[in-house]
């Protein structure tokens, strides 16, 4: 379970759009960091070279190098799929699949993999919608389809199919900011629980929400128009909110920033 | 005291007003002339249905329709039936879907999740697209040409299948095309990021999703075929006997057995062009049923 990830030297390309130079940080196990920056930066980019979903977009592609507990995940003759079954990602807005219900959509990953078994299956279903703190709502309705459920529960059970799937580290984009704030501080509340086995990094627009739920922050910030972004500092949060180290940091934090 | 009375009337009174002439003018305008268009809209098609199944229901209800040909009957005697042209409409139309369906999602597919982009891509596309606007009667020329003239074969059910090919691919390619175009890339991505590889992320996630707006262009396009006639008069020639094979000899099909029969001038003609109009729109709507069905099964759903 829950392992390291070690970024280094990550420039990362639309095309010829460079997008974002030089990243370099560490995700330690077990742990929450959480990617804040103004808009356009490329924390959701970062996010998503962490397990490969970025080059799914035509003509785009990074340079250097991520490592899963020491091993390249775009080392020579790695299987993009592999990488993401092993480092699963929740998006911006709910997507369960619409023409599944509830149990299919938490399985969907390991049925599409192949296991057919149908008692491991609804053991999977339940352990990971307990996990993600919906199985109460909607035990009576699992074979009702996902796209009935609320907003925020939506958004729980994609956290669930995520989870289903055991992956070692999981990324979340902006993951409630579709959301109200009793389905926020149910999801903050689940990060927290979820730590305890899931290394997680989380883009979150909302400070407040970094400070809750995260023990490490990066910041990342543009220089300036069709420049790329960049890895300004990464540092505990307790000291990214009360000491930066730099200056921008402490302009953005305190809301000194355009 | 008549002050406190003063104070409590508002400044000002409530500004609403009732709806303005003008505007339950032009509101009663649009309405008389939406339900004017509805009404216009339809009475051909009821006229239509009704002119049919009038016509065509004596026929319809004598058992040798269903289960006899019209081989050895005379041209003025209302006896045999269209047995032989359901069978013809039928097999023909079953044929050509199975062999359009497959390719022509295939093609789809390959457009959209594929070449997205690519010229080989941008130019199927285009070519689809004009193929889509092809009469038929060209379609059946230029099956005539090669299948018959250049590589010698005979005419049969199965040339005539060819040319309805021509007609049906490019409307399955770009009806699969749309309906796959429509399919929110996110659904991809959670897909991907769950580790399910890209093909078996069309085929559980994108189709499925798409399902139900592939069939119905599928139905459009059989309803279509099994309409045609100019590709059955060139490729196919009519028989009034049963003949099962399509690809050896004459066979019937229920638009040949209209054009046929709409030149007998006997009363016997005038109910066996009818009774053929009223089966083919019957098989279609069967088809269209089934159809409906198995994109229930799998739609979208959100209750
Ligand atoms: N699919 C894409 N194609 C081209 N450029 C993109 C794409 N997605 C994002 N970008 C660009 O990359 C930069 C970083 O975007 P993003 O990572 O989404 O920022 P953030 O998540 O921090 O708001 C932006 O300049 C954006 O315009
Ligand atoms: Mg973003």
């Amino acid at each position: 379970m829950a392992k390291r990830i070690d970024v280094k030297d990550l420039n990362i390309y639309y095309g010829k759009f460079h997008a974002v130079e030089n990243v370099t940080l560490s995700v330690p196990p077990r742990s929450v960091t959480a990617f804040i920056g103004p808009s356009g930066c490329g924390k959701s980019t970062v996010l998503r070279s962490l397990n490969r979903m970025h080059e799914v977009i035509p003509g785009a592609r990074v340079d250097g190098s991520v490592l899963l507990d020491g091993a390249d995940i775009y080392g020579a003759g790695v299987d993009p799929v592999e990488v993401r079954r092993t480092i699963g990602m929740v998006f911006q807005r709910p997507n369960p699949f619409p023409t599944m219900s509830i149990r299919d959509n938490v399985v969907a990953g390991l049925r599409l993999a192949g296991t057919k078994n149908r008692q491991q299956l609804d053991e999977v279903c339940e352990r990971s919608l307990r996990g993600a703190n919906l199985w109460e709502e909607v035990k009576d309705r699992l074979n009702k389809p996902g796209g009935g459920l609320s907003g925020g529960q939506q958004q729980r059970l994609c956290i669930a199919r995520a989870i289903a799937v055991q992956p070692d580290v999981l990324l979340m984009d902006e993951p409630c900011s579709a959301l109200d704030p009793i389905s926020t501080l149910a999801i903050e509340d689940l990060i927290t629980e979820l730590k305890q086995d899931f290394t997680i990094v989380i883009v979150t627009h909302n400070m407040q929400q970094a400070a809750r739920v995260s023990d490490q922050t990066a910041f990342f910030n543009l220089h300036g128009v069709g420049q790329p972004g960049r890895l300004v500092e990464i540092d505990e949060t307790s000291r990214i909110f009360s000491n930066p180290s730099q200056r921008a940091t402490e302009d953005y934090i305190s809301g000194r920033f355009g | 005291m008549s002050t406190e009375l003063e104070l409590e009337r508002p400044a000002q009174p409530p500004s609403f007003q009732g709806i303005s002439t003008g505007r339950k003018a032009k509101n009663l305008a649009a309405t008389v002339m939406v339900s004017l268009c509805f009404v216009v809209a339809v009475i051909p098609l009821v006229w239509v249905l009704w002119t049919v199944a009038s016509r065509g229901m004596e026929s319809l209800l004598r058992a040798d329709w269903w289960s006899h040909s019209l081989s050895g009957v005379r041209a003025n005697e209302d006896l045999g039936g269209a047995y032989h042209a359901i069978y013809g409409t039928i097999a023909q139309g079953l044929v050509t879907a199975v062999i359009a369906v497959p390719i022509g999602i295939l093609v789809g597919i390959y457009l959209v999740e594929y070449g997205a982009g690519t010229r080989f891509a941008r130019v199927t596309t285009f070519t689809v697209d004009i193929l889509t606007g092809v009469p038929s009667i060209v379609a059946a020329l230029f099956v005539y040409s090669v299948w018959i003239s250049i590589f010698g074969f005979s005419r049969s059910a199965f040339a005539n299948c060819l040319a309805l090919l021509l007609l049906m691919i490019p409307m399955v390619v770009r009806s699969t095309e749309e309906m796959l175009r429509v399919v929110p890339n996110e659904l991809r991505e959670a897909s991907y990021a769950l580790g399910i590889p890209k093909w078996k992320t069309i085929v559980k996630v994108v189709i499925p999703t798409a399902l139900s707006g592939i069939v119905t262009g599928v139905m459009l396009g059989v309803a279509r075929i099994m309409g045609e006639t100019a590709p059955a008069l060139i490729l196919m020639a009519y028989s009034a006997r049963i003949n099962m094979d399509i690809f050896e000899g004459s066979m019937a099909n229920l638009p040949l057995l209209m054009v046929k029969e709409f030149t007998n001038p006997e009363a016997a003609g005038f109910n066996r062009t009818w009774g053929a109009a009223l089966t083919l729109i019957l098989i279609i709507m069967l088809f269209n049923l089934a159809a409906t069905l198995v994109s229930r099964l799998s739609a979208v759903k959100t209750k």
